[in-house]
């Protein structure tokens, strides 16, 4: 049946509820794409028969396969749309540089191609990247406000935490320099350390 | 707050400007209502960039204030929470507008397109020129990876169809803060009759957003 591959597609995305970016589908892709030609050139051929012959009982097939295009066509947006989504939650999630990890799910191809689809997702998230950078920078008349901090209300002004991995040293807002060695422990300020939190370098330790 | 507030507030009363002066507790009261309303709103609302601005600056004020207390001044903590709930409410309220506007980016865009000249603005400067990147970033994202390999016909998708619109008729809850009467809650139709109420100040209630969506721009309701 017609337009099966297209609706696959979106079904994949829409097992993986938890936001994740699976690996890109490009064989579904290129066989949607290889139904949308086949599909269209079925259609010239008729039109110009109903046209030139006065073939009017080929009208309803036309009206079917040109429906069957649109379906498609609105499939494939919505899939990568919907990945397009899940790429900009990254940013949101883990700052503008990714954790190695995560860039590597976001590139990564059967055999590490660089192609088409992987430069185009990368140069969305750079632009992405840069309008919203280019944004917070101008808020309040030029002063900048980074609205990817502050995610929670503040409950509490300083927070117990452990460092997961070594980090160097990290200044805070008083001047003094705090070693972030593995394993080590700290006592705080909250605002401080919500990117790293998030990033895995910390962890919030709730007694 | 108040003493770390007032040194600011007294720089705005001297400020000659045609503009209202609001003292400090007014203007973060403000930002609380416009930060409410966009939250629980389904569609995005007028801008405030003058509420905005205000608020960073009264923040950049507290930070400096803030420098000249005794360092372990029990003072400094409590003066600290209060900049960082200021700072909570600004970035939520800025990142809930981000959102809807990415979420509805062509209609939001056609809005403040063709909006008449005496109208008040949807989008900051800021926030039109950040849709205007969303919407050429995503179009030339699906050309290069799918559009262009398209059929001749189908190689341009119509975003305002494409992406779906707010939903206006969405229940939203709200506190009324100034009187109204005959409401419009249901048009006339064969079945029944025309459905009209008062609204209380005061008095809250769950209503479709649709109905009471001017309300909320002129202030008479407050959305909880």
């Amino acid at each position: 049946m017609f337009c099966e591959k297209a609706v696959e597609l979106i079904r994949e995305l829409h097992r993986i509820s938890d936001g994740q970016l699976p690996a890109f589908n490009e064989d579904g892709l290129r066989q949607v794409l290889q139904e949308m030609e086949a599909l269209y050139d079925q259609n010239q051929a008729d039109v110009n028969e109903a046209k030139s012959e006065g073939r009017a009982e080929l009208i309803p097939s036309i009206k079917v396969r040109h429906c069957c295009l649109l379906r498609d066509q609105r499939c494939v947006t919505a899939y990568l749309y919907d990945r397009l989504l899940r790429i900009r939650a990254l940013r949101w999630e883990y700052g503008s540089v990714l954790p190695a990890n995560v860039r590597f799910h976001m590139c990564a191809e059967e055999n590490f191609r660089m192609t088409i689809v992987v430069l185009s997702q990368l140069q969305w998230f750079s632009q992405y990247k840069k309008s919203l950078a280019s944004f917070m920078r101008s808020l309040g008349g030029g002063e900048g406000l980074d609205i990817t901090q502050d995610m929670k209300p503040p409950k509490s002004l300083y927070i117990e935490v452990r460092c997961l991995k070594d980090h160097g040293e990290f200044e805070i807002d008083d001047g003094t320099v705090i070693l972030l060695k593995k394993n080590s422990q700290h006592f705080l300020p909250r605002w401080k350390c919500e990117q790293l939190i998030r990033q895995g370098v910390l962890e919030h330790v709730v007694s | 707050m108040s003493d770390v507030l007032s040194d600011a507030g007294s720089d705005s009363n001297h400020d000659d400007s045609q503009e209202d002066v609001m003292t400090p507790a007014e203007l973060i009261a403000k930002l609380e209502e416009a930060w409410l309303n966009e939250k629980f709103s389904p569609e995005l609302l007028e801008n405030k960039s003058e509420v905005v601005e205000c608020v960073m600056e009264q923040l950049t004020h507290m930070e400096a204030n803030l420098q000249r207390v005794k360092k372990g001044d029990a003072k400094a903590s409590v003066h600290r929470m209060e900049i960082d709930r200021i700072r909570f409410v600004l970035s939520s309220y800025l990142r809930s507008r981000l959102q809807k506007i990415e979420k509805f980016f062509p209609h939001v865009l056609e809005r403040e397109k063709s909006r008449g000249e005496g109208e008040p603005s949807l989008l900051s400067p800021e926030e039109f020129a950040f849709a205007k990147e969303y919407l050429a970033n995503t179009e030339t994202y699906l050309k290069a990876v799918a559009l262009k390999r398209m059929p001749p016909n189908l190689q341009t998708v119509d975003m305002l169809k494409a992406v779906p619109e707010p939903c206006l008729d969405s229940f939203v809850f709200l506190r009324v803060k100034e009187r109204q009467e005959n409401i419009l809650v249901e048009p006339e139709t064969d079945d029944q009759r025309e459905y009209v109420v008062d609204l209380e100040e005061g008095s809250q209630h769950l209503m479709r957003y649709r109905t009471i969506a001017p309300l909320v721009s002129s202030g008479a309701v407050q959305l909880i």
